[in-house]
């Protein structure tokens, strides 16, 4: 088994494939079906033994570091247009990449505007695991 | 095995072996130990007294404990005959223990934690799952949070005011794992009334069962929000609003106003309302009027906003409105709502639009992008013809 991250970007992934308007364009049922396609996509993954978590993240972040001794934290941002910007993730512990691939692609496919495919990227990240007991 | 009475019986349990002198901090692991071994051997072996199984399995669990800790520090083993027990006073050390629990050097993630532990006697396992976080984690806060109040002296009576919040958190936010805390939080706040007289305890147990009592018509089969003027009110639990009303009413009569008490008035006026267009919102304003002049807090004055706009009409809502910081949580939502009704749509949309990318929770976020899709995608009604 190894665990991946199946992370989902708003911006800073490969060109769209579809040119997706912002969720408030859909019609309400549009919306509706693409939120129980991931709902339901989860559930499968908890009935098969292979979801870990998921979570959304609000849109805007700020950049935060160290500024030295008895000094307050510097910020920066929020950035209205980073060229990045994740919005969420889900963790998956699965047989094989192969198997990993498989779901991010199932999770792409879910209904965007006439209930037809997103064909989303998703970005596939192997977690980097315990080190094994028995080297030689 | 019934897990609640197991559990109503924590507060008392602990109040013996705090009695018999034994320091928080130890008597509530004690505690903890004598619950988790009931678990396992009462369904097969049910005790006929609980109570005095459980005092004295967690006694012998201290002493067991303080032993191991005496021989450790090379010290004379002081305790050993089970004392007899102190003079009864269940009551007061029930109300001792929540005080102590939701103490103001306290976080209030530290308090909540302690609070469910040691007066609702969760285990730290169900805690954790019920905040999503590592058991480890969990057991971690609550050990230091009983470090914190181990040494408190209950020489002056504490304030009702922070066991309260305690209970509205509990009571308000959390996940749901196998623990109902909305349910339990009630519980506490009922086991809380027992043990003292105050109209704000009150107010605060009508405003739980008010709310709870429309817990089946706030979601959608699909888990979506349903927003209160499109809920349908014959799934809201008829019992527990009138047991919520009677217990505001005796609690009103005693003519001293407080939070809880006016946000439960608040709430029965909807509950009493066969249709949410019979709701009594000139009423609501005042109660959100009072609210204002009680706490002086914002979301009470967004809130009543809200009620304005409904009883004077959107104009008078959005002039509610515009004395308000526009930072405020949920300001562009109401903001989204009141335009609408005032028959902006372009307008009401783009706000929707921005309330749901400030929304605090994917609930919200998909109820308020749904309205914004809905506003972009069909077109207006016809006006009245």
């Amino acid at each position: 088994m190894a665990k991946y991250l199946l992370l989902k970007h708003y911006r800073g992934g490969p060109t769209p494939v579809i040119d997706m308007p912002p969720f408030d364009r859909w019609t309400p049922e549009e919306f509706s079906a693409h939120i129980q396609y991931m709902k339901d996509f989860a559930a499968r993954l908890e009935e098969s033994g292979e979801f870990v978590d998921s979570e959304a993240l609000a849109p805007e972040g700020t950049f935060v570091r160290y500024d030295g001794e008895g000094r307050p934290p510097v910020t920066d941002g929020p950035f209205a247009e980073t060229k990045d910007l994740i919005a969420g993730w889900m963790v998956i512990d699965v047989d094989s990449y192969e198997r990993a691939l498989e779901l991010a692609a199932e999770l792409s496919a879910a209904p965007g505007q006439g209930g037809r495919p997103i064909h989303e990227w998703l970005e596939v990240r192997p977690f980097m695991t315990a080190p094994p007991t028995i080297t030689e | 095995m019934d897990e609640v009475l197991l559990r109503s019986l924590t507060p008392a349990v602990l109040g013996v072996l705090v009695r018999r002198g034994v320091d928080f901090a130890a008597a509530e692991d004690a505690v903890q130990d004598a619950l988790l071994e009931a678990w396992r051997v009462w369904p097969a072996d049910p005790p006929r007294d609980p109570m005095a199984w459980l005092v004295t399995v967690a006694w012998r669990r201290f002493l067991d404990t303080a032993r191991a800790d005496a021989a450790r520090r090379r010290r004379e083993d002081v305790v050993d005959e089970e004392p007899p027990p102190g003079p009864v006073s269940g009551v007061d050390d029930t109300l001792q223990l929540y005080f102590r629990c939701a103490h103001p050097s306290l976080s209030p993630s530290s308090a909540v934690a302690l609070t469910l532990r040691a007066v609702g006697g969760l285990t730290t396992r169900q805690i954790a799952r019920a905040y999503l976080v590592p058991e480890a984690t969990m057991a971690q806060r609550i050990s230091r949070a009983k470090r914190t109040v181990a040494g408190v002296r209950f020489d002056q009576p504490g304030d009702v005011a922070t066991v309260l919040r305690v209970l509205y958190l509990v009571f308000n936010e959390g996940y749901s794992g196998d623990v109902d805390l909305a349910a339990e939080a009630i519980r506490l706040t009922r086991q809380l009334a027992a043990a003292v007289d105050h109209p704000e305890v009150a107010g605060l147990l009508a405003l739980m069962l008010l709310h709870h009592a429309r817990r089946a018509g706030r979601t959608a089969p699909d888990g979506s929000l349903v927003p209160l003027a499109e809920q349908d009110r014959r799934r809201w639990d008829t019992d527990l609003i009138t047991e919520g009303v009677a217990i505001l009413q005796t609690a009103l009569s005693r003519d001293r106003l407080g939070e809880f008490q006016a946000q439960a008035a608040v709430a029965a006026l909807h509950a009493d309302a066969p249709t949410a267009a019979e709701t009594d919102w000139v009423q609501i304003v005042e109660w959100y009027d009072e609210l204002v002049r009680l706490t002086d807090s914002p979301v009470a004055r967004l809130n009543r906003a809200v009620a304005v706009g409904e009883a004077d009409g959107p104009r008078a809502g959005l002039a509610a409105l515009a004395a308000l910081d526009d930072t405020l949580p949920r300001y562009a939502a109401v903001a989204a709502h009141l335009h609408e009704r005032d028959g902006n749509r372009s307008t009401a949309a783009r706000l929707y639009a921005e309330a749901a990318r400030k929304a605090p929770n994917l609930a919200e976020r998909d109820h308020l992008t749904r309205q914004a899709a809905r506003l972009n995608t069909t077109p207006p009604p016809a006006p009245p013809s």
